[in-house]
């Protein structure tokens, strides 16, 4: 076979290197622009897994590889000037300059030819070749060329980065958190061989305009920076190699070959530096894709099952480093954490790692911060046994929540004339007995108009407190868990079907009832038109909830929460697109609140100051046009100034036609950055499922509180 | 888990004969369900009348569409579809949509593929409710007993499975493939406020044998996706062990039922399908 491959990068040589070992017969061509000894950037890193495929691939390679490679088990965080560091993390490096020379060094060897200083811009050049090979970068002229097939992506992150080299010998992968008057400044930094290390320096956009980075030229770059992280390089010195600031381009393709040309590495898919080299991917890609000639003999089934077997992997791998890459342009919104809580949410950023994995990694260090994380709950001191954040109290106003697991379960059979079946009751005790903290209701309508379905529980009345306080008496008899009532008033969702059948599906007209809403707007395409709410409403609404709220103190309620989320009442004032009033409650985002807010503050002065109130709402509408995070900030905030203790984050079903994003923690991330952005105290839902997911995200501080899914708690391994 | 199969109404060739005796077989084997696809198009037969020969052949078997695109009718015609095939089957049906990706189908049925989302979530709505007090027979159709599943990978597709239908039903892929989507299926489910959890239904192409015919069928059939109709082709499951390797993949990702859809017009297909379901 005839095989061209352009670009003489790590990938590139690695094919040729791969492909004449399968066959010596093949003719193998690389073609690369530059000079042999011309390289950009410093080290690239390997993980552990890599290195064991490169050794199964080719030994001889990878002996020359591990011969002069920096190789440690640490990671080191620099957060306020306070380094923490954790081990266990299997890493190694290799000089881009060495690992070229070697690897052509090895294609010279086995008979492959190499080209150099040969620039390739006609594509005809290679009709002979049965293979061509495309590892010609993030800039490929291939991928341009095919794009109609390949149909790349290719957009910038918002912030800019530069890599330097250092002759400061750093032993761990270091990161290096210092602000500045213009903003954050984020260094990258570990070693590659006995000599030097590579030290990449990051900030956002914003901040790089503030500070007038964009007017230095190469020289002055490297000064800027080596003063600013003076502290840690103690008289050492950057080095440059071409170093200017760039943006980091995040590359994908739908397809990776159109006919028999193939790409591979940045030509086909980037991946942050954050959490790994583009090298190393592109070298993955060159065994993938050699196993593909190992497995077929034509040309078209080797590259789709390159395409096959690779895609997959990479995709993983793009949004675990998208993650990664998100994470760094919001880590000033971390600035207050303590440094352990900082360092285990750093780790911890892109999902790969969790808590129950660094218990494994670095049990010392998941001691460290289980013990802070108790005590920091407790307000106590420090103990060197601890249990796991999931098990750590957490004081919500006066009351305690015995640990960070909270219950809902699921609205079934409901309640007859608004109490609780006796079925329902036992649900919520057998929650309450469950282990967890904290047990909410689902809604429990505030009024007879606000019922989402006949069979939905009420606090309208004397009658309903007295059916509830039953029950709340059993619950604080049996269990620990205390147990909050969510209140709500269904809105332009009210008058349905309970939903065994399916949710939002309207009541015959005769079981119906007039709905109302902040604008006149029905929520499905079948559904009844609500009344739009005129001034009579809203005062008689927010008589209703304060109503409730008194029957929930009085039924003895250890938490009230109210629903302000998923389309109902109050969430019809919040959004722009269910909210098209044009009196004082409608406009602007501080008008849209004001009704929503105006029921907060009168449920405030009706509960005791001994029942926290939660306000549960959404992240983000799912919506283009709606609101979004930034909104949710915002919201979070007003909430916690009118006295909210706790916001409860959801998203989503502010109207019927949204675009959720489900999946495993889903909801994780918005809570995030609404406790950080907003600074209150979260709870979280979102498909959360395991304790690891709950000690994960408690331990990170991305939520305060986890909900976990009742279902979750069923079934488990069969015992004879 | 149940294993069903597909019936061959898409493959080159498939005429009378074959349907009606591969039907007929599938009822004698270990088949949970027989399962059609939907194109217009194309050389293939319309989903509710193929399944319609199928319920006059057989008794126990569940008759599914896997899924049919529900915006190409109206919510009325295809409420009437619906409800003829439930009642001819004895209820037997299991009807799962989606709104489709094909434009051609659109304009060969003379239809709109834009609002095709909003479109199908009116038809599950009035499927789920409005058709009952409306005038739309036969009375012989279970409307309420009528299974509902919706298919598609976008977030506003498992909104609307959670909103109106039993469960959900997958696109076909590997099995970590599904395990992702049904990880969303069920986060969508509990989101919506649904009680219990949501049936899951896959898919996956296979060719016990001529396996050539098989693959030049899928790239016939999938050439709308471009590049991805060869891989698509590469995925095809064409040996006993492969389709065992997929059974277990699919149950051990928590699929309640698994549709095997052939790519060859040969009831010798379905015979090895049988005998290494049987082997299992």
């Amino acid at each position: 076979m005839k095989i061209s491959i352009i670009g003489a990068g790590p990938g590139g040589l690695y094919f040729g290197i791969l492909m004449k070992k399968l066959d010596p017969a093949h003719q193998i061509e690389v073609f690369e622009r530059n000079p042999h000894d011309a390289t950009f950037g410093w080290g690239v890193v390997f993980s552990e897994e890599t290195l064991g495929a490169l050794r199964d691939a080719d030994y001889e390679s990878y002996i020359d590889i591990t011969d002069t490679f920096a190789r440690w088990d640490a990671i080191e965080i620099y957060h306020r000037g306070t380094p923490v560091r954790s081990r266990g993390h299997a890493f190694s490096a290799i000089s881009r300059k060495k690992l070229l020379a070697l690897l052509q060094r090895r294609c010279r060897g086995l008979g492959v030819d190499l080209h150099f200083e040969h620039e390739v811009d006609d594509l005809q050049a290679f009709a002979d070749s049965d293979l061509v090979v495309a590892a010609d970068g993030v800039n490929s002229l291939f991928r341009s060329r095919h794009a109609d097939v390949l149909r790349p992506s290719v957009s910038d992150r918002a912030s800019k980065f530069v890599w330097f080299g250092t002759d400061l010998v750093f032993d761990a992968f270091t990161f290096i958190f210092k602000e500045t008057e213009h903003g954050l400044f984020k260094a990258h930094a570990y070693p590659f061989d006995a000599e030097l290390s590579t030290f990449i320096v990051e900030c956002n956009d914003d901040v790089w305009e503030r500070a007038g980075l964009d007017q230095l030229d190469e020289q002055e770059t490297l000064r800027f920076c080596e003063e600013l992280y003076a502290d840690q390089l103690g008289g050492h010195r950057l080095l440059s190699n071409r170093s200017i600031w760039m943006s980091f381009a995040n590359v994908s393709n739908q397809s990776w070959h159109d006919g028999n040309v193939v790409i591979l590495g940045d030509a086909a898919h980037t991946a942050h530096y954050s959490i790994g080299s583009g090298t190393k991917l592109a070298m993955e890609d060159s065994i993938a894709l050699t196993n593909g000639f190992v497995r077929h003999r034509d040309v078209e089934s080797a590259l789709v099952d390159y395409e096959l077997e690779r895609q997959p992997v990479v995709e993983r791998f793009q949004e675990a480093a998208n993650d990664s890459a998100t994470y760094f342009e919001n880590v000033r919104h971390y600035a207050g954490f303590d440094p352990i809580q900082f360092a285990f949410n750093l780790l911890t950023r892109s999902g790969r790692i969790g808590y129950a994995n660094l218990s494994l990694r670095d049990p010392a260090f998941v001691r460290e911060l289980d013990s802070w994380f108790a005590a920091d709950s407790d307000g106590g001191g420090k103990r060197r046994i601890a249990p796991p954040p999931m098990f750590a109290r957490m004081p919500v106003g006066d009351r305690v929540i015995e640990n960070r697991v909270v219950l809902s379960p699921p609205l079934s059979e409901g309640a007859r004339e608004g109490i609780p079946t006796e079925r329902r009751a036992e649900e919520l005790l057998r929650a309450a007995g469950s282990g967890a903290g904290l047990v909410l209701t689902d809604a429990v309508a505030v009024s007879e108009a606000g019922r989402i379905t006949p069979e939905c529980p009420m606090l309208e009345n004397e009658r309903h407190a007295q059916g509830w306080a039953g029950i709340v008496e059993r619950i604080h008899a049996d269990a620990e868990a205390l147990i909050g009532v969510q209140l709500n008033h269904a809105g332009r969702r009210g008058a349905t079907r309970p939903r065994s059948l399916g949710a939002d599906l309207p009541l015959d007209s005769e079981q119906s009832w007039p709905l109302l809403s902040a604008s006149a707007l029905a929520y499905v395409p079948n559904g009844q038109v609500p009344k739009e709410m005129d001034e009579d409403d809203i005062e008689l609404v927010r008589a209703q909830f304060a109503t409730a709220a008194r029957n929930a103190v009085e039924a003895g309620f250890d938490l009230v929460e109210l629903n302000l989320a998923h389309g109902y009442l109050l969430a019809s004032f919040l959004s722009p697109l269910t909210n098209q009033r044009e009196d004082r409650y409608g406009g602007s985002l501080e008008n849209r609140i004001a009704f929503p807010l105006e029921v907060v503050e009168t449920v405030r002065s009706v509960l005791d100051e001994e029942i926290p109130l939660a306000v549960r709402m959404p992240g983000s509408d799912w919506s283009r046009r709606g609101n979004g995070v930034k909104e949710a900030v915002l919201i979070a905030a007003a909430l916690a100034e009118h006295g909210c203790r706790l916001i409860d984050i959801t998203a989503g079903q502010t109207i019927a036609d949204g675009r959720p994003e489900y999946g495993r923690s889903y909801l994780t991330g918005l809570a995030d950055r609404v406790r950080s952005e907003a600074g209150v105290p979260t709870l979280v839902g979102g498909y959360i499922t395991t304790a690891d997911e709950v000690n994960t995200a408690v331990g990170a501080g991305r939520s305060d509180l986890c909900m976990l899914e009742c279902s979750a708690l069923e079934g488990g391994p069969r015992i004879e | 888990m149940n294993v069903g199969v597909g019936l061959p109404t898409t493959t080159p060739g498939a005429d009378r004969e074959l349907l009606l005796e591969w039907a007929r077989r599938a009822e004698d084997g270990p088949f949970s369900t027989l399962a059609v696809l939907d194109r217009v198009a194309y050389d293939s037969y319309e989903p509710f009348t193929a399944l319609s020969a199928a319920a006059a052949v057989t008794e126990k078997t569940r008759l599914a569409t896997m899924v049919a695109i529900g915006p190409l009718r109206t919510s009325g015609m295809l409420a009437k579809l619906a409800g003829s095939l439930a009642a001819l089957c004895g209820n037997r049906l299991t009807l799962g949509l989606a709104v489709g990706a094909r434009v051609d189908d659109f304009e060969a049925a003379g239809t709109q593929t834009r609002g095709r989302g909003h479109r199908l979530s009116e038809q599950l709505a009035f499927l789920r409710s409005d058709w009952e007090g409306s005038p739309i027979g036969p009375a012989a159709a279970d409307r309420k007993g009528l299974e509902l599943l919706v298919g598609g990978g976008a977030g506003a597709a498992f909104a609307r499975m959670a909103r109106y239908a039993d469960g959900y039903a997958h696109g076909g892929g590997p099995p970590r493939a599904f395990a992702r989507a049904a990880a969303a299926a069920r986060a969508a489910w509990s989101d919506m406020g649904r009680p219990g959890e949501p049936r899951l239904w896959g898919q996956g192409y296979f060719a016990l044998g001529d396996e050539e015919r098989g693959g030049d069928y899928l790239r016939d059939y999938y050439a709308f996706t471009g590049p991805f109709a060869e891989k698509i082709a590469a995925a095809n499951l064409t040996s006993a062990r492969a389709i065992k390797d997929f059974i277990r993949g699919y149950e051990d990702e928590g699929c309640d039922e698994l549709i095997l859809l052939p790519t060859v017009s040969d009831i010798g297909q379905l015979d090895r399908l049988a005998e290494v379901l049987a082997s299992r």
